[in-house]
């Protein structure tokens, strides 16, 4: 290409430009049409498709993480309170065991001090059956010993002075009078040694 | 790009211009249907976005995967950091789907300038920005006079509380000019003239590399290293820029709509 040529096109692409400078922020028709289509077409995919997907999605996924959340937070509620559950379980259980053992220790007293009650009753009543025992014999004994002692006297005397006791009735009266007097010295005796 | 590059192969060295943004047609010459290269840009990216987005859309499960991660992190980003921040979260909800489908578009029709193939911003031709500002524009007012009424929302914006009578002279005009002109004008200028220096920094340096590697001679050549060194740098940077244009836009969007909805002080 000649340097002619090559002048010659710098100054009509020079021209081109001095008459296309205002072009550049004019708009042409064409260009207006092209573009509101354009821009037509992204916003109706954008408005009606795209965006409210993503906007369901993520609607769903901070459901999900709030029910999530929610979830959480209730197990652990319900997992304090079972705690609290269980410790006021464990505390009742306690005052329950601390009551039983309380209990078993009073009725331990309590059977303790019936049991000596009745053992000291019981040794008071056989005490008391022995004496009673005891005086019973005794007053047997006394009273067969008055017996035997009469007879024994009796055939003492008997045989002192003869047959002149055979008469039963005066026999009884005697020794009986015999040993009144006898008990009447002893007690004097007694009362004298006293 | 590939049609001025086939013809001016001869000539060497291919400078950037304004002719780039406007491709010559393919269908529809002359009308208003006219389809030329930087439309066919535009239907591929929004192709790509919206069978990227809908298939993420179609797999979202509740326990999400690696890619269902950097989608939800994107729509996440949006959300939280541009509607929840600036709006406030009770308001921001109903402005989360215009200010993510914003992004997103706008990220895409960024990112179609350093393709390899594409190689142009489908937003670096004024019709994408202005249609985007009108959206928000229109946006912005229905939701200050849905949030206040017509009556209410207009003074309210035209004439500032605490601000001494006379005051309104001068200021009445400037916020005439700010709410309803500037604002909606500046969002698309801003978008547009960002992608256009970037294609033109981008195409500049690579044509640049073309010519000094295989028609520059001797010594020349070694210019080519240092001009594909600033093309590759500049890709990388205009991968920043098309992130950070998208978000300035959204976040301006959050902030206009946030003057308009907010209660009196």
């Amino acid at each position: 290409m000649s340097a002619a040529a090559t002048a010659a096109s710098l100054v009509s692409a020079a021209e081109e430009g001095t008459i296309e400078g205002t072009r550049l922020l004019l708009p042409a028709l064409y260009d207006i049409f092209w573009s509101t289509i354009v821009l037509a077409i992204i916003a109706f995919a954008f408005y009606k498709y795209v965006l409210p997907k993503f906007q369901a999605v993520l609607d769903k996924r901070t459901e999900l993480i709030q029910g999530g959340i929610a979830k959480a937070e209730s197990a652990q509620a319900e997992a304090a309170a079972a705690l609290a559950e269980y410790h006021q379980q464990l505390q009742d259980a306690r005052t329950e065991a601390a009551r039983i053992r309380e209990d078993a220790r009073t009725e331990a007293g309590q059977i303790v001090a019936e049991s000596r009650t009745k053992a000291q009753e019981e040794a008071a009543r056989i005490v008391e059956t022995a004496h009673r025992q005891i005086e019973a014999e005794r007053q047997q004994a006394s009273v067969s010993l008055r017996a035997d002692v009469g007879s024994l006297a009796t055939q003492l005397a008997s045989k002192i002075v003869g047959e002149s006791l055979e008469d039963t009735a005066r026999q009884s009266r005697v020794v009986d009078r015999f040993l009144d007097e006898l008990e009447a010295s002893t007690t004097a005796n007694a009362g004298k040694g006293n | 790009m590939i049609a001025p590059l086939a013809t001016e192969e001869e000539s060497g060295f291919h400078a950037p211009s304004i002719a780039d943004f406007f491709p010559a047609p393919v269908l529809f010459e002359g009308t208003f249907l006219e389809f030329n290269r930087l439309q066919l840009v535009r239907l591929i990216a929004a192709a790509v976005l919206i069978v990227l987005f809908v298939i993420a859309a179609k797999r979202a499960k509740l326990v999400p995967g690696r890619g269902q991660n950097v989608v939800e992190m994107l729509l996440d980003f949006v959300r939280v950091n541009v509607a929840e921040e600036i709006i406030g979260k009770a308001k921001a909800h109903k402005y989360v789907a215009l200010l993510t489908t914003l992004f997103l578009a706008i990220l895409a029709f960024n990112l179609t300038g350093i393709v390899p193939g594409l190689n142009i911003a489908g937003s670096s031709l004024i019709g994408i920005p202005v249609m985007l500002a009108l959206w928000v524009y229109v946006m912005y007012l229905g939701a200050g006079i849905k949030a206040h009424g017509v009556g209410h929302f207009l003074k309210m914006s035209l004439f500032p509380p605490g601000v001494p009578a006379f005051m309104y002279v001068l200021l009445t005009p400037i916020e005439f000019l700010t709410v309803f002109i500037l604002r909606p004008a500046t969002l698309a200028l801003r978008l547009m003239a960002n992608m256009v220096a970037g294609h033109l920094m981008l195409v500049l340096c690579f044509s640049a590399t073309q010519f000094f590697v295989f028609e520059a001679t001797g010594g020349m050549k070694a210019f080519g290293a240092l001009t594909f060194v600033s093309g590759f740098a500049l890709t990388l940077f205009e991968v920043f820029v098309a992130a950070l244009q998208a978000y300035i836009f959204v976040v301006l969007t959050a902030v206009y709509i946030s003057l308009s909805v907010e209660d009196e002080h």
